[in-house]
């Protein structure tokens, strides 16, 4: 059976007032406009040209106008809700439509109602743009979640690739059997690396990958390397975002254990607390690492986006040094295949405590 | 007449990765003589070896605990007769980038029987590494000084240093227990050490954690200078003008 996963809905992205796709838009969805008005009142077609020439002559210095001012705030513009922004885009519209008349008026006299048909019509066509915006803005955003889920999908560090197949070489005229353990670790975990890891899978799965992650890192480190675990009371049905653990592993052996010349310990607490799954990781933290910590932050964000975009706000990721211990606290919500149909606890996972 | 064996010292912090080597490097036997003289897990151990026994070539991993290869590269030229260096990594260095093919080799792991031949036996036309070469190498701070001392290389820790001052052509290097002479240039130690040290004056940077206070002395003349305490050693360092605003900037915190 496929897991449930609730959609969470994800702001829509406003149009971006320095992006020469949204400009154009403007520009060509304005005099698509005025070409319409002039054909609605020169039904002549060889007149047409001269009388979209002058009715585009007295919108472009608003529509130029109002654009450059766009422009200039979009960095304040891109911070606002959907509601904020039609706003501050219609005052911006009203204020431009106000300067473009004056600024006409001083060339040839207009009309007093002329200021009011320009706002009147200004406006109409401003709603008709962030219309048209805010709906390609939701045709494509799924697209982009997606997108983005995609690259964001964990990938291992060559040097981990490298050094591990280095091991297992190493152990075939020796060792043969322990050196066929590690390879077939080393398939599993690519397995689940390479497949399409945008669906939620079993905790217990993800715990069990961590697992033979960790062989294959023993492997290599031997002695240097102590894991602890404490899953006996993890929910090992519960649904997580695949690789949602393994990469912070990678990341306490990297930044916690390869440095060290002693050995260091790194620790899983996996627990069920009120209605929440949480995973606790720790590692040793060395503060004269120097340049080797600048990849921590980059797998730690790919978690919390990854961690954001299922379960929005629901997840949470925090990060902290406490006595040359660093700590990764995951919290997700509890949710397991059997969720849609009926509410119940959480299930011990006996299968996860092998090893 | 037999062609004296190559001797190699295999220096990895990961056992496999050594085991891996040396088991290459017997395949190799066959073609040429080669002698393991030993194996190290990390760089300080690697110098340690090398003042017992001599080697004509050492394989390093560059990624190690402790003592890097790139920085074992550096002390090692404070031997006798340096080794020649051959680097191993698990993945593309940007590091050796830098380097020339015949100024440096570099082997990607898992190391191929083919390959480590193949630099073996081009070893006589590599060139030693220089110092001044090592040195373009955008490397980590060194975690050690080395001083050549009685023809033996004697390192000491960064953190154990209390200051650096720089005297006619040497460095002096005071540790708690004593003094070293390192041939090296104050300014290139500032840049590389940062923070740890500060410069009180011209000639000479003080470790931050090793400053106890400061002291203001008036010479007969009446002119009125600081002067640094330090920790562990009993002699002061004068504070140059230029330099006072650190006294102000440390004596805060």
């Amino acid at each position: 059976m496929r897991p449930i996963i609730r959609q969470n809905p994800v702001p829509l992205p406003l149009p971006d007032f320095r992006n020469l796709g949204t400009i154009l838009r403007v520009l060509l969805g304005a005099n698509a406009a005025v070409l319409v008005a002039g054909w609605l009142r020169e039904p002549r077609w060889e007149r047409l040209p001269a009388e979209w020439v002058e009715l585009a002559a007295g919108v472009e210095p608003q529509l130029l106008l109002a654009l450059l001012v766009l422009y200039v705030a979009q960095p304040w513009l891109a911070r606002a809700t959907w509601s904020a922004w039609a706003v501050a885009v219609a005052a911006v519209v009203v204020a431009t439509g106000i300067g473009a008349h004056f600024l006409l008026e001083a060339f040839n006299p207009q009309p007093s109602e002329a200021l009011l048909r320009r706002l009147a019509f200004a406006l109409l066509l401003a709603a008709a743009m962030a219309g048209y915006f805010r709906l390609r803005a939701k045709a494509l955003s799924p697209a982009i979640a997606e997108a983005r889920l995609q690259a964001l999908q964990a990938r291992i560090r060559p040097h981990f690739l490298f050094n591990s197949i280095n091991a297992a070489l190493s152990l075939i005229r020796s060792e043969p059997q322990r050196a066929e353990t590690a390879l077939e670790d080393m398939a599993d975990l690519f397995r689940v690396l390479m497949r399409d890891n945008r669906e939620l899978a079993p905790l217990a799965d993800e715990v069990e990958l961590c697992r033979q992650y960790l062989a294959l890192e023993k492997l290599r480190l031997g002695d240097r390397l102590e894991v602890e675990w404490h899953v006996n009371n993890m929910p090992g049905d519960a649904l997580v975002p695949p690789l949602v653990l393994q990469p912070l592993l990678e990341n306490a052996v990297y930044h916690g254990i390869e440095p060290l010349s002693e050995p260091g310990v790194i620790s899983i607490n996996i627990f069920y607390k009120g209605g929440d799954v949480h995973a606790i990781l720790r590692n040793p933290y060395r503060t004269d690492g120097g340049s080797h910590h600048a990849g921590n932050k980059m797998a730690v964000d790919n978690v919390r986006e990854r961690l954001a975009l299922h379960f929005d706000a629901e997840a949470s990721l925090a990060s902290r040094v406490r006595e040359n211990v660093y700590e990764v606290h995951i919290r997700m919500p509890y949710r397991n295949p059997q969720e849609s149909l009926l509410r119940r606890g959480p299930v011990p996972a006996a299968e996860a405590r092998r090893g | 007449m037999a062609e004296a064996p190559l001797r190699v010292l295999v220096v990895d912090d990961e056992a496999p990765a050594r085991r891996r080597l040396r088991d290459v490097l017997d395949d190799c036997s066959e073609a040429m003589p080669i002698v393991v003289v030993g194996e190290a897990a990390g760089g300080r151990e690697a110098i340690e070896m090398l003042q017992a026994v001599s080697a004509d070539l050492v394989l390093t991993d560059i990624r190690m605990p402790g003592m890097d290869g790139l920085e074992l590269a550096r002390h090692l030229l404070k031997l006798p007769q340096p080794p020649l260096v051959i680097f191993t990594t698990a993945y593309h260095e940007h590091a050796l980038e830098a380097f020339d093919v015949n100024a440096i080799d570099y082997l990607v792991k898992p190391v191929r029987v083919a390959r480590l031949l193949a630099a073996l036996q081009k070893l006589p036309r590599l060139k030693p590494l220089s110092a001044t070469r090592l040195d373009q190498m955008p490397a980590n701070a060194r975690r050690f000084l080395s001083v050549t001392e009685r023809s033996r290389v004697v390192l000491v820790p960064i953190e154990e240093v209390v200051y650096l001052k720089a005297e006619l052509k040497y460095i002096t290097v005071r540790t708690a227990e004593r003094e070293h002479l390192l041939e090296e240039s104050l300014t290139r130690l500032e840049e590389e050490f940062g923070p740890r040290f500060v410069r009180v004056h011209r000639n000479c940077l003080v470790a931050r954690e090793f400053i106890r206070g400061f002291e203001r002395h008036v010479s007969n003349e009446g002119d009125a200078h600081w002067e640094v305490l330090l920790r562990e050693v009993p002699e002061t360092i004068a504070v140059s003008r230029r330099q006072q605003f650190i006294v102000r900037e440390i004596g805060k915190d």
